[in-house]
């Protein structure tokens, strides 16, 4: 704390700023990032309002510019947004699912500026996709992930991982050699959001995660120079926590398809006063001043065990929606660091995975406003273990 | 890249940019969803890297740091280390 009682305030702007232009997407995924809530959001910000935050963003330093949703390319203004992006100077990413593109739209995009375009694919199959996605579009992906290639675009392939789909991986990756991707992630599913709901249907055993890791790092020793593989682990297995935003409030500001501005994919979610908007004020402002962006800036919030841990300077705590949506308390240790005294929330987890428990088979809860109005039913705001317990009950 | 052919031709990989931050001081490099920051040696060789052969890179350091010792064998290993970083490419 400073002498007037207040948080230091940071003396550096963000590098990566995150446009959530929508939340409307033509796909369901099941382990979606998304807010559970994402139903109530309304009245998506302008295309005159989306310029101002991007100048406003880039003033504070930001350079790294991401468009995501929901699916992007719902909004019609895309093409107007990159242009700005380039204008200001940003490296601008299309976050997408392909849904909603075609070779023109890409061209388009070229012409305004874009720099790299990252498409997700679901599986190497349609079957397999299209379950998961709650949608039929496989083989609209690959002909826009050949488009993309075809026009030039660095372009990173996305696939995150998960029960369904992990022990595919080889197929996968070979899928994405003949799709020529430069980049490949393999994200193994973060329980957020939608996927916290799903978590008992999506959850990979160790065992799984371990092969899949050995499996990529064969294609990786193969693509060399060609491919970069990227194989991104899940916390739950780790026993220790990620270093969630590099640190709240030090690098990320993203802004909600309603003007929210939020400090992590799920601030929104978090209980305390709504996030300042971008409607009301400028992202300075925002930045360096509101009690959002301040609340977990620092180490003066961390509970022990966090509060005298050396790790602390490595992990921040981890994350602050994870320790929310598990414990109920935003402000404790994150569950999935073995040091948490919450950490059994996470291995009785991994323990369903693995087999050791039995755990009740569950139709995916696909991320649609149907279930998300569903889900979200009533006004006060809770933990989304605390919605599952409700939903057991209905 | 084990060995820097001096014929070979030196490019920015495909997607990556370097330009100058006003926020950071310094000169960047943007690519995919990431970023790094230069300092000045890297930024001033990384600068060079427009399409030239390597023996050109070397000829115009060697022009702006006459007495620059072992200047050939570190602007080589940080070519080096750039390509296996995927910052450059050569080019046929």
């Amino acid at each position: 704390m400073t002498a007037d009682g207040s948080r230091p305030r940071p003396d550096t702007g963000p590098l990566w700023f995150l446009a959530e232009l929508t939340y409307r997407c033509p796909l369901q995924c099941a382990y979606c990032s998304n807010p559970v809530d994402f139903a109530r959001y309304k009245e998506e910000l302008s295309t005159e309002e989306w310029c101002r935050v991007l100048a406003e963003a880039r003033a504070l330093g930001a350079v790294q510019l991401g468009f995501s949703g929901g699916e992007p390319l719902v909004r019609q203004d895309l093409e107007v947004l990159v242009a700005e992006g380039r204008r200001l100077g940003f490296y601008s990413n299309l976050i997408t699912s392909g849904i909603g593109m075609n070779a023109e739209r890409l061209a388009a995009l070229k012409e305004a500026g874009l720099d790299h375009v990252q498409i997700s694919f679901q599986a190497d199959n349609a079957l397999l996709s299209d379950y998961v996605a709650g949608a039929a579009q496989f083989d609209k992906k690959v002909e826009m992930a050949r488009e993309i290639q075809r026009q030039g675009y660095p372009m990173v392939l996305n696939v995150v991982l998960h029960k369904g789909n992990i022990d595919r991986i080889d197929s996968i990756l070979q899928m994405a050699a003949d799709l020529e991707a430069d980049y490949v992630e393999l994200a193994n599913t973060q329980y957020h959001g939608w996927a916290l709901v799903n978590r008992a249907a999506l959850m990979p055993s160790m065992d799984q995660l371990s092969h899949a890791e050995e499996i990529a790092n064969q294609w990786r020793e193969r693509m060399e120079g060609r491919m970069r593989i990227y194989y991104i682990w899940s916390d739950y297995y780790e026993g220790r926590p990620k270093p969630c935003m590099n640190g709240w409030g030090t690098t990320f500001i993203g802004v909600a398809p309603d003007g929210s501005a939020i400090p992590c994919h799920g601030a929104a979610g978090l209980p305390g006063p709504p996030p300042p908007s971008v409607r009301e004020h400028d992202l300075a402002w925002i930045w360096r001043e509101s009690e959002l962006f301040n609340r977990y800036r620092g180490e003066d919030w961390m509970q022990e065990p966090c509060r005298s841990c050396p790790e602390r300077k490595k992990d921040f705590g981890g994350c602050r929606c994870q320790a929310y949506h598990l414990t109920g308390d935003a402000e404790a240790t994150d569950p999935t660091c073995s040091l948490s005294p919450l950490h059994h929330l996470v291995t009785e987890a991994v323990d369903g995975a693995e087999g050791r428990t039995v755990v009740e088979e569950k139709p995916l809860i696909l991320r649609n406003p149907r279930n998300s109005k569903d889900l979200a039913k009533g006004t006060e705001q809770r933990p989304i273990s605390r919605l599952m317990e409700e939903l057991e009950d209905r | 890249m084990t060995h820097a052919a001096l014929d070979d031709r030196i490019t920015l990989a495909h997607g990556v940019r370097l330009q100058w931050e006003p926020t950071q001081e310094c000169n960047v490099l943007l690519y995919p969803e990431g970023m790094v920051q230069l300092n000045q040696s890297a930024s001033t060789i990384l600068e060079l890297c427009d399409g030239r052969r390597v023996v050109d890179i070397l000829k115009t350091l060697n022009e702006q740091f006459p007495d620059a010792e072992d200047l050939e064998d570190d602007v080589r290993a940080f070519l080096e280390d750039a390509y296996d970083r995927g910052w450059i490419q050569t080019k046929a």
